[in-house]
């Protein structure tokens, strides 16, 4: 596993514990900026608690998640890392602008109308702006929470299962601005646990009962394993039982 | 903590209904108690604790509900993550209900000393600083018991376990004074006692001795808020 340059998340030997079982057990990830890194797994490999790490506000038993040079979780990074939670993680009660004035407020955003039009525009929200967030469509609500993660341009954004039970075109113009985003040269990474989602990311990270199965290019799992897609590769890996 | 203040209250000017019941329903249970008691002796001997309660009661089951929903809902997760202080956070919430709660309180003393003809001897300001003051202990209790609910339902449950024994002793039924020993022992150490106290002794006193009575409540204030913050962890298992 080589440390590349220009690395905003380095996880090395990782072990959460929750409750009675070993979430995530010896867990190495690197996530680089400027790229897409997808985190691929089934339901209940760990994506979540490895992401909840990376945010620092998961307890771990073992193991260093650095953040841009920092511990996980530190107070330097709450300015730098843009959080999009499984279930969109905003107020209802809140007009789309009011709550993303609220959050660029507690950021200490300098020009708070400005970011807030800037993110509204990256996620394509700028009509709903003075609608109430409870009267907005799913696929909205989960933009909202994309648009408050980006204000304050974070320089890591780590978004928790995103494209989950949104329509194929919501999903694709999705995929488009994550990698607008990446282009801007923050680091993106990016959890699912549809596999077909694979060839849209920069990197890839398998994951797999807590453990990591593989990471690389795309097209380098497939190479490894000669298999032609992302869910082909997840199973070769899976009988091969092997460990990067 | 401004920042969070406003947004709470942004968040109640969306919701006209709570406002309006937040303001409404303790004038229109002063009036009723006055009505049952026919405005007698028995209302001028109760009205200055019923200002009392009113707003702890209110502050503490809307404190503990709010809570709730930002614990369940993620967004207390992400605003952990955010630069927000803890104390941020109580703060913002113990300012936005202390502005409800003042004018609340102004409306409801103005009800009792005007129409309802209540008679204090103290000046009237003291009665509405008593009132938030109160409703401010209802806000910290609410948020510290929030830790402690899973659900609404619990959360909702925690008013008859926390609130109603402190309605019960605060003398408001039998004077604190005429409670059996270990009673009054017991509401010697319960909060709204002291918020009663205070504006009993604003009614029957011109220049109210305050003294003990506000310490303590300010004093638990700040206990309850300290406690609840340190039930907001940033790391959770």
């Amino acid at each position: 596993m080589v440390t590349t340059a220009g690395s905003v998340v380095q996880v090395r030997g990782l072990r959460v514990i929750r409750g009675p079982t070993t979430a995530l057990d010896g867990v190495d990830v690197t996530v680089a900026e400027g790229l897409i890194t997808g985190l691929l797994g089934p339901s209940g490999s760990g994506k979540t608690t490895l992401i909840r790490s990376i945010l620092g506000v998961q307890v771990t038993a073992a193991g260093s998640v650095t953040v841009l040079g920092h511990p996980a979780g530190s107070a330097p990074l709450r300015r730098e890392v843009g959080y999009v939670t499984q279930a969109p993680s905003v107020y209802p009660d809140l007009t789309v602008a009011e709550n993303l004035q609220y959050f660029a407020r507690v950021l200490g955003v300098a020009d708070v109308r400005a970011d807030t039009d800037r993110v509204l525009e990256v996620v394509d929200l700028g009509p709903q702006r003075r609608q109430l967030t409870a009267t907005l469509s799913g696929g909205e609500a989960s933009r909202v929470n994309l648009a408050a993660a980006l204000l304050g341009r974070p320089r890591l954004v780590v978004l928790d299962e995103p494209t989950v039970g949104l329509d194929p075109v919501l999903r694709d113009s999705l995929w488009h601005t994550f990698a607008q985003i990446a282009a801007s040269g923050t680091a993106v990474l990016v959890s699912s646990h549809v596999m077909d989602e694979a060839v849209r990311c920069d990197r890839l990270v398998l994951l797999r009962a807590g453990r990591v199965l593989a990471q690389g290019t795309p097209a380098d799992l497939l190479t490894r394993t000669g298999t032609d897609s992302a869910e082909q590769a997840f199973l070769a890996l899976v009988r091969e039982g092997r460990t990067p | 903590m401004i920042a969070t203040a406003a947004r709470v209250l942004r968040q109640l000017r969306h919701d006209p209904r709570t406002i309006a019941m937040i303001l409404v329903v303790p004038c229109v249970l002063l009036t009723l108690l006055w009505w049952i008691y026919d405005g007698g002796p028995t209302f001028t001997s109760i009205g200055p604790a019923l200002l009392a309660l009113f707003p702890m009661i209110i502050m503490f089951l809307i404190t503990s509900i709010a809570t709730l929903r930002e614990r369940r809902s993620g967004t207390l997760e992400r605003l952990l993550t955010l630069p927000l202080s803890k104390i941020s956070f109580l703060g913002g919430y113990a300012l936005a209900f202390g502005v409800m709660a003042t004018v609340q309180a102004l409306l409801a003393s103005a009800l009792m000393l005007g129409p309802l003809g209540l008679e204090v001897q103290g000046p009237w300001a003291l009665l509405v600083l008593i009132a938030v003051l109160d409703s401010l202990l209802g806000v910290a209790l609410g948020l510290f018991v929030s830790a402690f609910a899973n659900t609404e339902f619990q959360a909702v449950q925690f008013m008859p376990a926390i609130v109603l024994p402190q309605v019960l002793l605060c003398g408001l039924l039998v004077p604190r004074a005429d409670l059996p020993r270990f009673l009054e022992i017991v509401s010697n150490v319960l909060p709204l006692s002291y918020a009663v106290d205070a504006m009993n002794e604003v009614a029957r006193e011109s220049v109210p001795d305050l003294t003990l009575p506000l310490v303590v409540l300010v004093a638990f204030i700040v206990g309850m808020l300290a406690l609840g913050s340190a039930t907001l962890r940033r790391r959770t298992p």
